[in-house]
């Protein structure tokens, strides 16, 4: 059987072309996915190891009861003393903002890196081996800075000139004397790193005369274990002594989570895209076997056992989709550099490194493919099986009525109704609680539908077809008949489309209507233009507001100052500022009390906290502040819920002396009116071109967050575009086959009269009706789900409202149109240039 | 035996088709086969053709040649005025449309459409609509009236072809085609068949040329022409089977078939 299951596959390669390449292409974005997650991985770690290679101890502070020991000389010297140890090095590092040209920050937030240049061995040679220098020198002095090259070449600071940078304050100048080159990951993937000489370094980054880390360096072939608990040894209490192996393994698994999180993002959509495949595949053995009734018949006339037909359909998968796999494979390593491409652009600045290939990767691509291939032909292998020997001395060419499909509209009836029933039951869900539940119930509507699919094709179909029988005339209505045909081949073809164009329009729906939701956000609350904050730790001082109101074309300038409280053990949320210009730059509305009321210990709270807490104008409420001292306050107003003012509202003199530092985490800049559009230009040059102030319009801040949605929501286009590839080589697929079964057909219709125009119409007009079926099902289905799903937003995200694209929606339905056409290219052509004679006569 | 066709009352004998000095070769070299090897023949309105011959005798080649299914590579085929060989594909495809019936030994029938429109479909692609009158007339000859609505595979053997003799008349063609029309027929629905066939020529002045090798079904034809080698070697009036057969078995290098009745 195994030959007689090798040269069916070798005889029907054409047709197995497009089988073979929707599991090629699942295997593909599967082994993609591994290889990609595996070099990632592995580039990563060699980088943590390459920048922990000298280091056999690392001291730090912590690990000790709250008041931790100092990481000064002292314990460096203890350090130093301990046997075993070559080298001990001081470090310091912190966050510190370089400017560009332009004021900007010329690395991104959170790669902006501040270190101490300290010489090796107490400056013998004057280098700091961990940053080899490119040009100059170190820095010594306190007003001399090193940068790493490429952030000085980004900003052009050129050697002996300034450079501008800021820590968490106002800009600060010094001069270029070196630029160096470093394998810290945050800087080479986009940051940037400043360094100063120890002193100085510590001043701006922490406390004097402390370090953040002391890096030990030992022999070659020391125990750095045994090393690490004899330093551990000689350290004061509150400090923490952890091998550089240990650490290295430490980021390993952080490396590893992540590359996994990754990787099962991936993972998912490709199994997405292997399950739209099992239908093609499916498909494809279907109408195969239909099409061999005779020769298996024949076999089992000579003697074949039923379990030796299944057996030679099952290795013919087998076999299909080792290969198919293997190919896959190949492709994949494609996929997974053209992935680290398209993450980089879209600026995730993955680490350089070999691709890797583990066998891992190659067994479980291979497997999957394999697998998945072998299990979509089981159910038709059956029905091979089913195959009574006497077919074979049929002299008709008859194929079998089609299995009735009561029992299948049943069960998808029942599973559909479940799906939907639950998906009702998650509308009333008010909190987060039921996301298992929705997932079930979209599982479940969704497998529904997909049973149904056969039943639900006939009047959609119908419906189609009377649309375009009025410009398509006969060939229409060929179409149309030749769509109900075979309800199942149709609906398992437009099934495929429909579950890529199901989620595509559920994610599109949801993330639309979040992004309205974040834009309602923003317009509701805030009425300021302008919205200034610092990147630095804390806030900002609050000369910065009086600063900003000063300048002309400012109307007013609201600093927020944020802290938070705890009442009878409930956290809640405190704010501060200017009241008196408070309205401003918030859209405030005061529901009980006034706002003028609120002064000394009185304090207004919003009428959602009022509610929770059962307070109204003069209740009290007992307050318990970040420092630990109490006061009992009094409510004097109560005000609409309001992002901008969090819980709670009090004056600046009954907060401040709770505050460690009084600081301002936002300033709200309303603009006069008629001010010029360049006043964002002249904020940044009130506030001395600081790199670490962010000045964000309305629309900044609206994009700031809707951007992310949009990506987001690009890469799952691109994402699940595979699967919807997979199923148009589906309809294409489907086409063709038919194409090939209804040879004789055409070839009579081509010779009572039908122009080869009518012929390529006909296939056209069937692969529309397919396509136009699985995407009017799939945006359907997807508004449903996105709908139902939506209402578990609606706790953490009261601004969500559903908003169905209608535009994008259209653009769907159009593109599933020219997906359509376009599937019918090739079927329809050789559909066309079939020889009627040849045809006839065919078998 | 089934009564011949009545002596054909001497008409004007108007020619609907005439091949003249018509070959068709195919390959070359080697290869080389001339299955029709210039033939003259002419076919005239209401009369009953069959084409006999053995296998590879060129009377299916002479048939698709006529019927614009083939290429010719000399000479001529005419349909009324039409020379079948200076026309493209879509103006084939359209006088197939408008001028030419088929009926097919198998397979004459979409399998989605109902025995009516499968009747129609050849004025459905000219997007015409059928003459109600004429269509009745056929369909009551046919004897198809209660199995208009039904789908090919819920139609016997026979009542298929009927469909598919339905379908060639519909459109009032100049001439109809049969290729082995009983071929798959058992001898009674065969000979049903035949006799709609004939009397399709004589009630409704029907072209029919029918390309068999049953003597018996030659039998109902006004004449027979004989092939061999691609030469058309014999022509027989008003045949009776026996006679037929007797030519057959005369034709060089051939044998003849074994009669099915």
């Amino acid at each position: 059987m195994l030959r007689t299951a090798l040269r069916n596959l070798l005889a029907h390669k054409a047709r197995l072309l497009m089988t073979a390449l929707a599991v090629l292409l699942g295997t593909a974005f599967v082994s993609g996915t591994l290889v990609f997650s595996d070099s990632v991985g592995s580039a990563f770690r060699n980088r943590t190891a390459k920048s922990l290679d000298d280091v056999a101890v690392s001291v730090t502070a912590g690990g000790g009861p709250a008041d931790t020991g100092r990481l000064d000389a002292r314990a460096a010297a203890a350090v130093r003393a301990v046997p075993g140890v070559t080298r001990v090095r001081p470090s310091v590092h912190g966050t510190v903002t370089v400017a560009d040209r332009d004021g900007n920050p010329a690395g991104r937030e959170w790669g902006s890196q501040g270190a101490n240049y300290s010489p090796d061995d107490g400056g013998k040679d004057g280098k700091d081996s961990r940053y080899p220098l490119r040009t100059g020198r170190g820095p010594s002095a306190p007003d001399e800075v090193a940068l790493d090259a490429r952030t000085a070449e980004r900003t052009g600071a050129r050697l002996g000139g300034t450079v501008r940078l800021a820590v968490d304050g106002p800009v600060i100048t010094k001069k270029l004397v070196g630029t160096v080159g470093t394998d810290d990951p945050r800087v080479e993937s986009g940051g940037s790193l400043a360094l100063f000489d120890t002193r100085t370094a510590q001043q701006l980054l922490g406390t004097k005369g402390e370090f953040t880390e002391l890096v030990v360096s030992a022999a070659p072939g020391t125990d750095q274990d045994a090393l690490a608990a004899k330093v551990r040894a000689a350290l004061p209490q509150g400090l923490q002594a952890q091998s550089g192996k240990a650490l290295a393994a430490e980021q390993s698994k952080v490396i590893d989570k992540e590359t996994k999180s990754i990787r099962n993002t991936f993972l998912v959509f490709a199994g997405i895209a292997l399950f739209v495949g099992v239908f093609i595949i499916a498909n494809t053995f279907t109408m195969l076997i239909a099409q061999r009734t005779r020769e298996i018949a024949l076999l089992r006339a000579v003697g074949a056992s039923r379990r030796q037909v299944v057996r030679s359909v099952l290795i013919e998968a087998g076999v299909l989709g080792l290969v198919a796999s293997a190919v896959g494979f190949v492709l994949g390593l494609g996929i997974a550099v053209g992935l680290r491409s398209v993450l980089d652009a879209n600026g995730a600045s993955l680490p350089d490194g070999p691709l890797v290939i583990e066998p891992s990767a190659v067994l479980s691509a291979l497997a999957v493919g394999t697998a998945v291939t072998v299990l979509a032909a089981w159910l038709p292998s059956r029905k091979a099986a089913r195959i009574a020997p006497v077919e074979a001395l049929s002299a008709v060419d008859q194929p079998a009525a089609p299995r009735s499909l009561v029992l299948r509209n049943a069960i998808g009836g029942v599973l559909t109704a479940l799906g939907v029933a639950i998906m009702l039951y998650v509308t009333t869900i008010r909190d987060s609680s039921g996301l298992q539940t929705a997932m079930a119930g979209s599982a479940l509507t969704l497998t529904g539908v997909i049973v149904l699919a056969p039943l639900l094709s006939r009047p959609f179909v119908a419906l189609f077809g009377r649309l375009t029988a009025r410009f398509s005339g006969v060939s229409g209505t060929l179409a149309r008949r030749n769509a109900l045909r075979n309800p199942r081949r149709t609906a398992a073809t437009a099934s495929a489309l429909m579950i890529g164009l199901t989620l595509i329009t559920g994610f599109t729906v949801v993330a639309i209507s979040a992004d309205r939701g974040v834009d309602r956000m923003g317009a509701q609350d805030l009425t300021a233009d302008y919205k200034v904050t610092s990147t630095g730790f804390g806030g900002m001082s609050p000369e910065v507001a009086r600063t900003l109101g000063g300048q002309p074309g400012v109307d007013a300038a609201v600093p927020i100052r944020m802290t938070g409280f705890t009442s009878h053990g409930a956290p809640a949320g405190l704010r501060t500022t200017n009241l008196g210009s408070l309205t401003k730059v918030t859209d405030l509305k005061v529901r009980e009390g006034s706002l003028a009321a609120v002064r000394g210990t009185s304090v207004a709270v919003s009428d959602e906290y009022a509610e929770q807490r059962a307070l109204r104008v003069g209740s009290s409420l007992p307050m318990e502040f970040y420092d630990g001292k109490k006061a009992t306050a009094r409510v004097a107003a109560v005000y609409a819920k309001n992002d901008v003012l969090s819980d709670a509202l009090a004056a600046p003199s009954f907060v401040n002396p709770h505050l460690d530092k009084v600081l301002d985490q936002e300033v709200l800049v309303k603009a006069a009116p008629g001010a010029s559009g360049d006043l964002p230009a002249t904020l940044r040059k009130a506030l001395g071109a600081n790199p670490i102030m962010k000045i964000q319009s309305r629309d900044d801040l609206r994009r700031e967050s809707a951007g992310n949605i949009d990506d987001v929501l690009y890469l799952m286009y691109g994402l699940l575009g595979m699967a919807v590839v997979i199923a148009v080589i589906g309809v294409v697929n489907t086409l063709a086959m038919s194409v090939f079964e209804r040879t004789r057909e055409i070839g009579m219709l081509r010779a009572i009269g039908l122009a080869r125009a009518g012929v390529r119409s006909m296939v056209r007009l069937e692969s529309v009706m397919i396509a136009m079926f699985g995407a009017v099902l799939g945006v359907g289905l997807g508004v449903f789900l996105a709908w139902s799903g939506g209402h578990l937003l609606r706790s953490s995200f009261p601004q969500y409202e559903m908003v169905v694209p209608w535009a994008r929606i259209g653009v769907f339905l159009l593109l599933a149109l020219a997906v359509g056409v376009l599937a019918a290219v090739w079927p329809a052509r050789r559909a066309a240039r079939l020889n009627v004679l040849e045809s006839i006569g065919s078998q | 035996m089934p009564a011949a066709a009545p002596p054909a009352t001497p008409r004007a004998r108007t020619v609907v088709a005439r091949a003249t000095a018509l070959s068709k070769v195919y390959g070359h070299g080697e290869t080389r086969v001339t299955a029709l090897d210039s033939v003259s023949v002419e076919f005239h309105r209401a009369e009953f053709t069959a084409i006999m011959g053995p296998s590879g005798s060129g009377k299916s080649t002479l048939m698709h040649c006529m019927a614009g299914l083939d290429t010719v590579s000399s000479g001529s085929a005419r349909i009324g005025d039409t020379e079948l060989a200076s026309l493209g594909d879509r103006q084939l495809t359209r006088l197939r449309r408008d001028k030419v019936g088929f009926v097919f030994q198998a397979f004459n029938l979409l399998p989605t459409l109902t025995a009516l429109e499968n009747i129609t479909l050849p004025m459905d692609i000219a997007g015409r609509r059928p003459d109600p009158e004429w269509l009745g007339q056929i369909v009551t000859t046919l004897g198809l009236s209660g199995r208009l609505g039904h789908r090919p595979n819920q139609l016997s053997g026979g009542q298929q072809q009927r469909v598919a003799v339905a379908r060639a008349l519909t459109a009032k063609p100049e001439i109809i085609f049969a290729d082995e029309p009983t071929g798959n027929l058992d001898s009674r629905s065969g000979a049903e068949l035949l006799g709609f066939l004939a009397e399709s020529v004589r009630a409704l002045e029907q072209t029919v040329v029918m390309v068999t090798h049953d003597p018996v079904a030659a039998s109902y034809a006004d004449r027979v022409l004989f092939l061999a080698d691609g030469r058309i070697v014999d022509e027989l009036h008003r045949p009776t089977a026996d006679a037929v057969l007797d030519r057959m078995r005369s034709l060089p290098g051939a044998h003849a078939p074994d009669p099915r009745s």
